[in-house]
């Protein structure tokens, strides 16, 4: 595989797909048991994927006798119970949670952007002495873990004073986004025509314009940087877990992980908070969706 | 146009800040630990060099050197299982939703997809509850299919706890070389496929003699990723089995270990050499693997498409 030139820009996607549309129009006129067969083998596979989700969601809206009575039933009047709800919002900070894991999350996607940007538009257009070996530098982080470096950050942290610091671990996750992010980013912005950059040359731009016109122009990559590099940190447990386990900084992984560790046998409880802890990322995911995917099927990562 | 002037100052400014962060949150910090994996901290905290004692220790002394082979046997199978199940399913929908309406594409797409974006304590949770025998669902749901009789509590034994969790993070990631399958698949030009099928191939020879051999790149990379995140995972066992990885260990992994021996558990004291140290051999399993894939895998699959 080559893997600089396979890189391409998400234009490309349609047209695979539009052909894969008239062949199976094509094989649609004899309908194949084959195809029945792959039907149901997809169908079985959404089941299999969204029930357990599914399930938990709405047993949150039962009351505890009908949890375990009926499990597999949807709640009706009769069995509805908001107690579940009600003991997680007066037990748990997932307010102060919910706004640290958002702040962490924010700052280090946009600081990721940013810096990763101006890196990978370094890296993409000029030609200055050692190029190649600063960009293999910076891409090691893509294939090694930060988590390893963990013994070295917490005494990197407690020297700095950055433990139980919301700055701490927005520092350490954009020196765990980095790497992807120039390496996604470098790869659209290679695309980028020349002539554009070189009209606004001639016309008097200076460089740091040049970026700045770039930019909107690789807006299509953000989708693959924000699956890849921002649900981790969003989900992420083992930084907040050893940089920043106090109540007033834990995000909201580490308060759902803390509070369902102490709530353990109050089910009603327990399926309240995961379904609070999992709503807004599906509702933000089925927005984005159709987003992401396309920006990681246009090859970016290929 | 730049070469005989001095370095531009603007390609420093564009790439300091990114360099500077990078070098200063991870490559020193991991550096760092890797030296401290040849060093013991005494009582008054007072860092002294000690060769490969640290090594010895993890090897051979009997606190550490069990549990250590213990969860790197663990780790290569919870590796296995991802790369039998988690990765030839993901092929085989891959396979399927390409030949799928591009209607039905983004439908299966976007569900399969779904698990993959819920942070690992949720899922943890939620398949805790699951396969509780005190809620009882997992057993109704094999009496819907005449199999109730082979419920357990898998979690629980020691036999099966450690694939339980494994099948579940397949389960939750298989969402990952789903859409990088899928999105090799779909970039086979048409006319390859068209001309086989004119030659008279079926559905079934088209795709091992004509699409495999063509995403073989895309199974390395898919491979790689698994090798990578399945020795770096912590985060599914501690929810589930915590930091003890229980029953008895056995779902402990590298990852599960490494926090137990840098913050320490129960009657044992956390130790950062130690603990720098067992991160120093997940570095060197990692590194194995990523420089086999370069230089073993990338070369050969190189000249087999030339």
């Amino acid at each position: 595989m080559n893997t600089t030139t396979s890189l391409s820009a998400s234009t490309d996607v349609n047209t695979p797909t539009e052909s894969a549309r008239t062949r199976k129009a094509r094989n649609r006129i004899r309908p194949s048991v084959g195809g029945i067969i792959a039907q149901l083998i997809l169908l079985i596979y959404a089941v299999i994927a969204l029930f357990p989700i599914f399930l938990i969601i709405i047993n949150s809206f039962k009351a505890k006798k009908y949890i375990f009575g009926e499990p597999f039933a949807v709640p009706t009047p009769a069995t509805f119970d908001l107690i579940g709800y009600k003991t997680v919002l007066e037990r748990a900070n997932f307010g102060v949670y919910f706004m640290n894991s958002l702040i962490v999350t924010v700052a280090a996607l946009l600081l990721t952007l940013l810096i990763g940007s101006m890196a990978a538009f370094a890296l993409s257009e000029y030609d200055f002495k050692g190029n190649t070996l600063l960009a293999l530098y910076l891409s090691i982080g893509i294939m090694i873990p930060i988590r390893l470096g963990t013994v070295g950050i917490l005494k990197l942290m407690v020297s700095l004073n950055l433990v139980n610091t919301l700055v701490g671990l927005i520092l350490v996750y954009i020196a765990q986004a980095l790497p992807l992010t120039i390496f996604i980013l470098s790869a659209f912005m290679r695309q980028v025509p020349k002539e554009l950059k070189d009209a606004a040359r001639i016309d008097g731009a200076n460089e740091y314009q040049i970026y700045r016109m770039i930019i909107p122009l690789v807006r299509p990559a953000v989708g693959a940087i924000g699956i890849f590099t921002m649900i981790p940190i969003w989900n992420d447990l083992w930084f907040p877990l050893i940089l920043a386990p106090s109540s007033s900084t834990a995000t909201i992984t580490l308060g759902v992980q803390q509070f369902l560790g102490q709530f353990v046998s109050d089910w009603n409880a327990v399926l309240a908070s995961l379904t609070l802890a999992m709503i807004p990322i599906l509702v933000i995911y089925l927005i984005f969706s159709s987003q992401m995917i396309r920006s990681i099927t246009s090859g970016a990562l290929k | 146009m730049y070469e005989r002037k001095k370095f531009p100052s603007h390609i420093l400014v564009f790439l300091a800040p990114a360099v500077i962060i990078y070098t200063i949150f991870m490559v020193y910090p991991l550096l760092n630990s890797l030296r401290m994996s040849f060093y013991t901290v005494t009582p008054d905290h007072r860092e002294v060099f000690a060769g490969l004692d640290n090594y010895v220790n993890l090897f051979t002394n009997d606190i550490f050197a069990p549990r250590f082979w213990g969860a790197l046997k663990n780790n290569f199978i919870f590796f296995a299982i991802h790369m039998v199940v988690q990765n030839s399913i993901a092929l085989m929908l891959a396979a399927l939703v390409a030949n799928e309406h591009r209607r039905g594409a983004n439908f299966y797409r976007t569900i399969y997809f779904m698990p993959t974006v819920l942070s690992v304590v949720i899922i943890g949770f939620i398949w805790n509850l699951i396969l509780n025998p005190l809620w009882g669902v997992s057993k109704s749901i094999l009496d819907v299919v005449h199999l109730g009789s082979l419920y357990q509590p898998w979690l629980g034994l020691a036999a099966t706890a450690l694939p339980t969790v494994a099948l579940i993070s397949v389960w939750q990631f298989i969402g990952i070389p789903l859409v990088l399958f899928y999105a090799a698949l779909i970039a086979i030009p048409e006319e390859l496929m068209e001309a086989a099928t004119v030659d008279g191939a079926t559905g079934w020879g088209v795709f091992w003699r004509i699409k495999f051999p063509l995403i073989l790149p895309t199974v390395g990379i898919v491979s790689i990723l698994t090798f990578v995140g399945n020795f770096n995972a912590f985060d599914l066992i501690y929810t589930m089995k915590g930091a003890n990885a229980g029953p008895d260990y056995a779902t402990d992994i590298m990852g599960t270990f490494f926090y137990r021996t840098f913050f320490g558990q129960q009657l044992q004291l956390g130790d950062p050499s130690m603990g720098a140290t067992v991160a120093a051999m997940m570095f060197l399993i990692i590194l194995t693997g990523v420089l086999l894939y370069m230089f073993v895998w990338q070369r050969r699959v190189q000249t087999f498409e030339m």
